[in-house]
């Protein structure tokens, strides 16, 4: 886009000279018409390069020449580009699909000297979904950060709040190849970058150092510990007794509200619907059985069949786009749109560091493709989907995330309050005020 | 710097005491290369750009002097000398470098040949924030025969029983057959919390351990400990199931206490990475009702190599096994260019000539390892057999299936078929030898 914007500021500004001289012929003034264009021409460049924003480039893995620039991105970098594995399906096919097998860290050294130690360990932990989960991943990457910060030191002739911003940049990239970042993790650096970037230049190095320390850890205070104490609070008002609530996969969010309300009494008894391949509703159960709340487990198949019991629905985020969407687990679509069939309130919990300004209307543009070998699954020493590779009209398909549209959520609750989905840009705008 | 390398190579080689008492375990040519320098090979192929060797004085002099002891490894090496009678075991030594030791550390033995893929232990250490992560392989047979082994019955190697869980990376279970008195004895707290484990006992142990630092201080503390694999590793895998707080975590916070700071930093940190666990939707087992790793600090994983290269050169028919198998390991020529080859010889296609070689005519050299500076005559039949160093191997020779140590001399028209040949012997003109030591 680089060689874009060289050709529209060419062009412009040809334009401009062209105009202007004719202009000047007309009114028979040569000398300024010379000058005046040229000014013209160089106002022109710096308005354009200034208006037009680099917009962020969508996943495009069929294109190749997309797939080019960013392997050259990452060997200037020096970060190894991970393959795609196998088939995908062809509406899918400009998403990422990787194989948990082959781990990006078969091509690096191994005392990682490219990339921080703690930063490979991570990579590692998301790659393996050892840690999963939208707040974990956030806290995970920021405590990450805190030991590259604490490992930093400030080469001669460069200043802090430059050069640790690039050194963070092939980190990110080696996260983003390990598993694609999530829109919360996607705030976070957003909010790390602009705090190092705020650094006065005259700051003493080891200050810089605590006062970052000490911004990243009242961060995670404030944006996900403090937020879901807050969350708690107002949701815990929605919650009576004798409710039945329905909750899907494994939320911390979520089971945070019910473990509070659990303890301030209230009495209410809990499903949990739960999907294939990730069966993470399992260990929302083990979390909620574990405090001694009455569960019943169910697949998501079996969910028109118990939605008549259920009196309301908890659902986690993911992330909350500009228009309203909700961008949540695969699946959560489809019990939103169940819920709103038989009329059972829909509560999303998200806290507002998960706000994003991305617009979505459907699940395809923008997504995630897990390991297909998830899919597989071992019965009595027999796998029936072994050598799905052989078949050639054979694909599997493992999305990850899906998106709700606003009218099947019925509020959503933030740290900020109760609100409906249709106010997330207004969220977004007071946010941007703020910073 | 994320991980140390230490080599450990001051072995004595006691299950091969006919090849390694003139020339010392680590210097034993395999495939013409000293038996060092595979471990080094591993490592710097895998990356690392600096390797401390723990080795006698006695190594230490013949890698700087001898000009046949080449090792081409573009790495630093911090060689660590420590006394050849004072029976240091891996964990003494250790313990002796402890102020080197700035961070975990990959102890490798220098016997270990194989083409394992390093990042799948490194992988385990790093993920599962482990404290000990090691490398195993599945046994293969030797089909090699082993001179002067046929008439004896071979002694029962002890065996190790391993202990793994449904996954088959987490390390449950370690003993050896010797420490057991009348039956595997299983403690029912582990089998509590992993009620299904797989006990393996075809394994050998690669000894390439990763090893957290609190470890390493850890033995720096208990003195007792002497062995790695005999002691250490069997003591970590017990402690991670033992009721009472981790010895290792203990000492580990006693290190960290002793600056106020870091004590700050570290319980900072904890609480994060508490924060995470508690948020992450993920377990390492399920059907009970406790939190991941059933809230244990201390975690061993192993991983365990299906197929691959794997072998531990401790005793003579390791020895020929890995001789057999070494050319598959680097891509160098068979016959060195500096070796002198007349025409008229056949040499198979999986025999190794080593450097400033002489062979003569009409000799025929089939499955078979040839040393740096070896003469050869006329009419010699070479097959299956192991030649080392400066051996002189008179006209009219028959060898089959033996090991020639360095410097000997064979005398015209001898016959020696399974024998093993010791360092600078001799051996009688037109003389029968089956299969014995000389």
């Amino acid at each position: 886009s680089s060689i874009l914007h060289i050709a529209a500021v060419v062009v412009s500004g040809t334009s401009v000279v062209v105009y202007m001289y004719t202009w000047c012929l007309s009114s028979s003034i040569h000398i300024s018409a010379v000058v005046v264009s040229m000014f013209s021409t160089i106002i022109c460049g710096f308005l354009f390069l200034l208006v037009v924003k680099r917009l962020p480039e969508h996943v495009q893995v069929d294109d190749p020449a997309v797939v080019k620039r960013l392997a050259k991105k990452l060997e200037r970098q020096q970060i190894p580009l991970r393959s795609d594995y196998g088939y995908k399906v062809s509406l899918f096919s400009h998403l990422h699909q990787y194989s948990r097998k082959a781990p990006l860290t078969q091509q690096l050294s191994i005392p990682s000297t490219v990339i921080h130690p703690s930063i490979v360990r991570l990579g590692l932990q998301y790659s393996q979904g050892i840690v999963a989960g939208s707040n974990a991943r956030s806290v995970a990457l920021l405590h990450a950060f805190k030991q590259v910060i604490r490992d930093y030191t400030t080469p001669p002739n460069e200043e802090l709040s430059r050069d640790l911003v690039n050194k963070l940049k092939p980190y990110i990239s080696f996260l983003n190849q390990c598993r694609p970042l999530s829109a919360s993790m996607g705030n976070a650096i957003k909010y790390i970058k602009k705090e190092i970037s705020n650094i006065p230049s005259q700051c003493k190095e080891e200050e810089a150092k605590t006062k970052l320390l000490t911004c990243i850890d009242r961060y995670i205070e404030e944006k996900i510990v403090l937020a879901a104490k807050a969350i708690s609070k107002y949701a815990i008002e929605k919650i009576s007794d004798g409710d039945v609530i329905l909750v899907y996969g494994c939320s911390s969010l979520v089971n945070n509200i019910l473990c509070e309300a659990f303890e301030k009494s209230r009495k209410f008894r809990v499903i949990v619907v739960d999907s294939r391949p990730r069966l993470e509703g399992r260990e929302a159960l083990r979390r909620l059985v574990q405090r001694g709340i009455s569960c019943t487990y169910v697949l998501i198949s079996a969910l028109s069949y118990i939605l008549p019991e259920v009196s309301k629905v908890f659902l986690g985020a993911h992330a909350l786009l500009a228009n309203g969407y909700v961008m949540s687990r695969v699946g959560t679509s489809q019990i939103a749109l169940v819920a709103r069939t038989f009329n059972v309130p829909v509560l999303v919990c998200c806290e507002t560091y998960k706000f994003c300004e991305k617009v979505q209307t459907d699940s395809f543009v923008s997504n995630e493709l897990d390991d297909p070998d998830d899919l597989m699954v071992t019965r009595k020493g027999k796998t029936q989907l072994e050598n799905w590779q052989d078949v050639s009209s054979l694909g599997l398909l493992n999305l990850v995330y899906d998106v709700t549209p606003p009218d099947f959520v019925d509020l959503v609750i933030t740290d900020l309050g109760m609100i409906p989905c249709t106010s997330v840009p207004v969220v977004l705008r007071v946010k941007n005020l703020d910073q | 710097m994320e991980l140390q390398a230490v080599l450990m190579a001051a072995g004595g080689g006691s299950r091969m005491m006919d090849l390694t008492y003139n020339t010392p375990k680590p210097l034993l040519p395999v495939g013409n290369k000293p038996l060092i320098w595979y471990p080094l090979n591993l490592l710097e192929r895998v990356g690392f750009e600096e390797v401390i060797v723990i080795t006698t004085k006695e190594v230490q002099k013949m890698i700087s002097t001898d000009p046949k002891v080449k090792l081409d490894v573009k790495m630093k090496l911090d060689l660590v000398c420590i006394q050849e009678d004072a029976d240091m075991g891996t964990a003494d030594a250790l313990r002796h470098i402890q102020q080197k030791v700035k961070t975990d550390v990959l102890v490798v033995s220098c016997d270990l040949i194989t083409d394992a893929a390093l990042h799948e232990v490194v992988d385990l250490f790093r993920a599962h924030n482990a404290t000990l992560s090691m490398l195993m392989s599945k046994a293969h047979e030797f089909t090699e025969t082993v001179p002067g082994q046929k008439g004896k019955k071979k002694t029962g190697e002890q065996r190790d029983f391993v202990g793994v869980d449904d996954t088959g990376k987490r390390l449950l279970f370690m003993a050896n057959e010797a420490d057991l008195d009348e039956g595997v004895v299983i403690r029912k707290s582990i089998m509590r919390k992993h009620p299904r484990m797989h006990i393996k006992t075809g394994l050998v142990d690669a000894h390439l351990y990763c090893l957290k630092k609190s470890v390493v201080d850890f033995l720096a503390d208990n003195k007792s400990i002497s062995s790695i694999r005999g002691e250490l590793v069997p003591y970590l895998v017990r402690k991670q199931f033992s009721k009472s707080t981790n010895s290792p975590k203990v000492i580990d916070e006693t290190h960290q206490n002793l600056k106020k700071n870091d004590s700050n930093i570290s319980s900072r940190d904890e609480e994060l990475l508490h924060l995470t666990q508690e948020r992450s939707c993920w377990n390492d087992h399920r059907g009970d009702m406790s939190d991941a790793y059933h809230g244990g600090r201390l975690r061993c994983y192993v991983h365990i190599m299906d197929e691959g290269i794997c072998y531990r050169v401790n005793t003579l028919a390791a020895y020929i096994e890995a001789n057999r198998l070494a050319p598959k390991l680097f891509d160098e020529p068979a016959v060195h260019p500096s070796a002198v080859v007349s025409e008229r010889c056949l040499i198979g296609a999986d025999s190794i000539i080593g450097a400033s070689c002489q062979i003569s005519d009409k000799t025929s050299i089939k499955r078979s390892t040839i040393g740096v500076s070896t003469t050869v005559r006329e009419k010699v039949k070479v097959t299956n057999s192991i030649i080392m160093h400066g051996v002189t191997i008179e006209e009219g020779c028959n060898i089959q299936g033996s090991v020639i140590c360095s410097n000997a001399v064979i005398g015209r028209g001898a016959d020696i078929k399974y024998c093993l040949v010791g360092s600078a012997q001799r051996i009688e003109p037109d003389g029968e030898n089956w299969d014995y030591w000389v």
